[in-house]
């Protein structure tokens, strides 16, 4: 069960966030929508507990995972330490069949400058599954690649998802993404921001409104 | 064939620059030898291997630079621990960093002279003080040094260790110490450089042993020869100890840039 409830959220003067509250259940799978510099990454840092300096309260889960829109990997260690350096309770031969799983497994003796962009996102990936996260949060994590390299890795969130059922928070611009992976889409606008609106995905509100959001 | 693209090529060979480019100074040591033309002023450099090996011969030269080697060291290892320690406190908490960022500014630039003398009146003659003067000197450098790596590490990697709860210990090993690599390479190399010769300035005013010491010795002999065995001993040391423990540490931490 995670819980949300954060009153107010500034930097110095500058106002970010106000009002936003929601619950989630573990294994429920949630979509952040709004404008790029609304604050949408302000928001996922206090989820996660990177930043604690806010008015409210969150109740989290003890295992958290995030995808970054970088790869955010440790270019100095190899593939396979990325995982077991990270995760020390995860033995080698379970940090390498997490490899396997998102194709990377060949890869492992390399260094994270040696992947193609793809493949340092699938190392992401499998570093964020490894955990088996209860609360999964994700910051726009397919923005920079090619579509076929995106849907790729879309279609190997969505495996990943089902197979761990953790609860997820997707922050996304495309319509598309939000639709295949969320099942409900929260809507952040003004300044501070708040919640405008919430919507069950593959709405047409949610197609349009992520039209609109591109445009 | 192209010979004077092969010839260009191989011209740029880094050894061969390295060769030629010491050759040239030494060139210019026989030229200036040659033009002084007298021993007692700047001998050849051929005419400083007898005097060389009468003093390794006597065991003297090997005393002496054993001292200083060891100053080096005991001077080194504390100056570099409690720069790094500074420079990084300094980088990451801003408070601390008003604090001492005016210390650090006078420290800077006080001559290592002043120091020096200063630790002999209040502490004596001695071993510590000779050592603590060296280190007072280094730490400075060192945190400033380490203050800009501590500045500049990657808030994304910061984000990522927290978010994935990584302990203490692995986020300083695996996280923060790779990117604060370089800068301690360059504290590392900077410092060992300094820290000889703020040594032999230790040693020639207040010691009676190392390499310093020596040359102040035979400059009060006017004995020009043996000044240049010593200090070119002692730079022949720090050559080997560039390339048998500095530049391959390096290559090692660097291994996953070039990979």
């Amino acid at each position: 069960m995670i819980k949300v409830d954060i009153r107010r959220k500034a930097f110095g003067d500058d106002e970010i966030l106000r009002d936003i509250h929601f619950e989630m259940k573990v294994g429920e799978t949630l979509a952040i929508l709004g404008p790029s510099g609304i604050g949408k990454s302000t928001l996922l840092r206090l989820i996660v507990g990177i930043d604690l300096a806010f008015e409210g309260e969150i109740n989290r889960p003890e295992k958290i995972a995030m995808v970054f829109q970088e790869p955010v990997l440790l270019p100095w260690r190899s593939v396979l330490e990325n995982l077991t350096l990270v995760h020390p309770q995860l033995g080698t031969q379970a940090a390498l069949s997490a490899l396997e799983r998102t194709g990377i497994v060949d890869k492992a003796q390399l260094f994270p400058g040696q992947l193609s962009l793809g493949q340092q996102r699938r190392l992401a990936l499998a570093r964020a599954f490894a955990g088996r996260p209860e609360l999964l949060v994700m910051d726009e994590p397919y923005v920079s690649l090619d579509p076929t390299t995106a849907e790729e890795m879309l279609a190997l969130t969505e495996a990943l998802i089902a197979e761990t059922a953790p609860a997820v928070i997707l922050v996304t611009h495309s319509d598309v993404e939000a639709n295949r992976l969320a099942r409900r889409c929260l809507r952040l606008a003004g300044s501070p921001a708040t919640i405008i609106r919430e919507f069950a995905a593959g709405s047409a509100s949610a197609f349009w409104e992520g039209r609109h959001d591109r445009a | 064939m192209d010979y004077s693209c092969t010839l260009s090529k191989t011209l740029q060979h880094p050894a061969l620059v390295r060769a030629s480019s010491l050759g040239l100074l030494l060139v210019f040591w026989i030229a200036a030898a040659g033009l002084t033309a007298d021993a007692s002023v700047l001998p050849q450099p051929w005419a400083l291997w007898v005097p060389f090996e009468k003093a390794a011969a006597s065991g003297a030269l090997p005393y002496h630079l054993g001292m200083t080697l060891w100053r080096v060291i005991c001077a080194f290892v504390p100056a570099m621990a409690i720069g790094v320690a500074l420079g990084f406190l300094m980088g990451r908490v801003p408070a601390v960093d008003r604090w001492l960022d005016p210390w650090l500014v006078v420290f800077l630039n006080l001559p290592a002279l002043v120091l020096i003398v200063l630790c002999y009146l209040w502490i004596g003659l001695n071993e510590t003080a000779a050592i603590i003067a060296v280190v007072l000197n280094k730490i400075p450098n060192v945190a400033t040094i380490l203050r800009e790596g501590a500045r500049a590490l990657d808030p994304h990697l910061g984000a990522m260790a927290q978010v994935y709860r990584m302990a203490p210990m692995a986020r300083l090993r695996h996280v923060i110490m790779p990117q604060l690599a370089p800068f301690l390479a360059g504290a590392a190399r900077s410092g060992i450089a300094v820290i000889w010769k703020i040594v032999l300035v230790v040693e020639f005013l207040g010691r009676s042993s190392g390499i310093g010491f020596q040359i102040h010795f035979y400059f009060q002999l006017f004995d020009v020869a043996m000044v240049l065995v010593y200090a070119l001993s002692f730079i022949g040391v720090m050559l080997l100890v560039e390339a048998m423990f500095l530049q391959p540490v390096e290559r090692r931490v660097r291994r996953w840039r070039t990979a």
